[in-house]
């Protein structure tokens, strides 16, 4: 059942942080290591860094403050443990657009909602905070766990861009999904007259 | 397609290098033009003065040149007097490539108004999807465009590229929403339009 509350980065099983590099760096590098992450993560050939040049990056990502996008790292509220990542990008302030980008590299941390709700925490942030109109993700066909979780986030599929990656000796297409405002809005009112009957 | 085929060669238009020299000052003259600016869909339409185009052009360079993922042409059309190349009536991007799947995005415009209509967007297109497909073995090419841009979405479809996905009103331009269309042209589809 969800309970009203006022905190803006906390969801129910997480809570979204900033913290400094060297806090992150090292398993950021860790979950890096792992293959199947970092293909579901992003198209690019995976390559493995050091936590010395993931210090960098994050220092620049995630507390460079730069104006097109906002990051986060994600953290358990059972026992705040950092689990992921959940960020925005390509914001697009005039169109009020921008892309989704979200990581769960400890694994055990898979199939149980953890990412569904810091995508809550998230969307409540884009819409409530930045004032968005829409937000946009792309996702592999070979990541449905993901799809469904987005999907009870309240992203809608939107088209297929076709044969995009090429991994494992085949091609897959890239899926692409987004979430209106009024459709967040909605999700919301649902939400609190359901909370309302079953009080 | 033969070896020695001339792939930057068109009938009307040709593609060329950039002319860091001449070429900003027309160029700055198209980014006045904030219709153009809208129908490419730049993230921002703003004015440029011919020094900012000059970096911008010299950064696009450096990117082309360091990392390859970027090739940029600048579309002339044929003279006869052929000492400057051509006049200058566009550009032509294939950029965001991935080369581990082989794929890429393309932007093109007629920046000189005149230069519209005459079917040279249609020809530049040709050519680059000629040397995408030939020269650099991408096995897809995409493009986005604005649903209000129905010059550009009839010029791409009619060259093979069907319309893959809409990203719903993501676009907010003369005060209304406007979805942004993803288009996509694979390479077995290319080689059918031969």
């Amino acid at each position: 059942m969800e309970t009203m509350n006022k905190n803006l980065f906390h969801g129910e099983l997480v809570r979204l942080t900033l913290e400094d590099a060297d806090r992150v760096a090292a398993a950021f590098s860790r979950w890096g290591q792992d293959m199947e992450y970092a293909r579901l993560l992003d198209s690019g050939p995976v390559r493995l860094f050091s936590s010395s040049i993931m210090r960098q990056w994050i220092e620049k990502e995630y507390l460079g403050d730069n104006p097109g996008m906002v990051n986060f790292f994600i953290r358990t509220l059972a026992d705040d443990r950092l689990i992921g990542f959940i960020g925005l990008g390509g914001i697009h302030w005039n169109h009020g657009d921008a892309f989704v980008g979200i990581g769960i590299g400890e694994r055990e941390y898979w199939g149980k909602g953890y990412g569904t709700d810091a995508m809550r925490v998230l969307l409540r942030f884009a819409f409530e905070e930045l004032n968005l109109h829409r937000v946009s993700l792309t996702v592999f066909e070979y990541n449905p766990r993901a799809i469904r979780s987005y999907e009870k986030a309240g992203f809608a599929v939107e088209g297929r861009v076709r044969e995009f990656v090429h991994r494992g000796g085949r091609r897959w297409d890239m899926i692409c999904m987004g979430i209106l405002r009024r459709e967040w809005e909605q999700m919301q009112r649902v939400s609190a007259v359901t909370q309302q009957e079953a009080a | 397609m033969m070896i020695n085929a001339q792939l930057f060669e068109g009938e009307k238009i040709r593609l060329t290098p950039v002319d860091l020299e001449r070429d900003p000052q027309a160029i700055a003259g198209w980014f006045h033009d904030s219709e153009f600016l809208s129908m490419l869909n730049l993230p921002l339409t703003l004015p440029r003065s011919p020094s900012q185009i000059k970096k911008a052009y010299e950064e696009i360079e450096k990117e082309q040149d360091e990392k390859s993922s970027v090739f940029n042409f600048m579309i002339r059309r044929k003279e006869e007097d052929n000492n400057t190349g051509g006049t200058l009536v566009g550009f032509a991007r294939i950029f965001e490539i991935e080369w581990s799947n082989a794929t890429g995005q393309i932007m093109l415009g007629i920046g000189d108004a005149h230069s519209r209509g005459k079917g040279y967007g249609s020809e530049a297109l040709r050519l680059l999807l000629d040397y995408a497909f030939t020269e650099i073995n991408f096995h897809r090419l995409g493009a986005r465009i604005p649903e209000y841009n129905e010059i550009a979405l009839h010029t791409f479809e009619k060259a093979g590229f069907t319309v893959e996905a809409r990203s719903r009103e993501a676009l907010n331009r003369y005060g209304r929403h406007w979805d942004l269309i993803l288009l996509g042209l694979l390479r077995p589809e290319w080689e059918k339009t031969r």
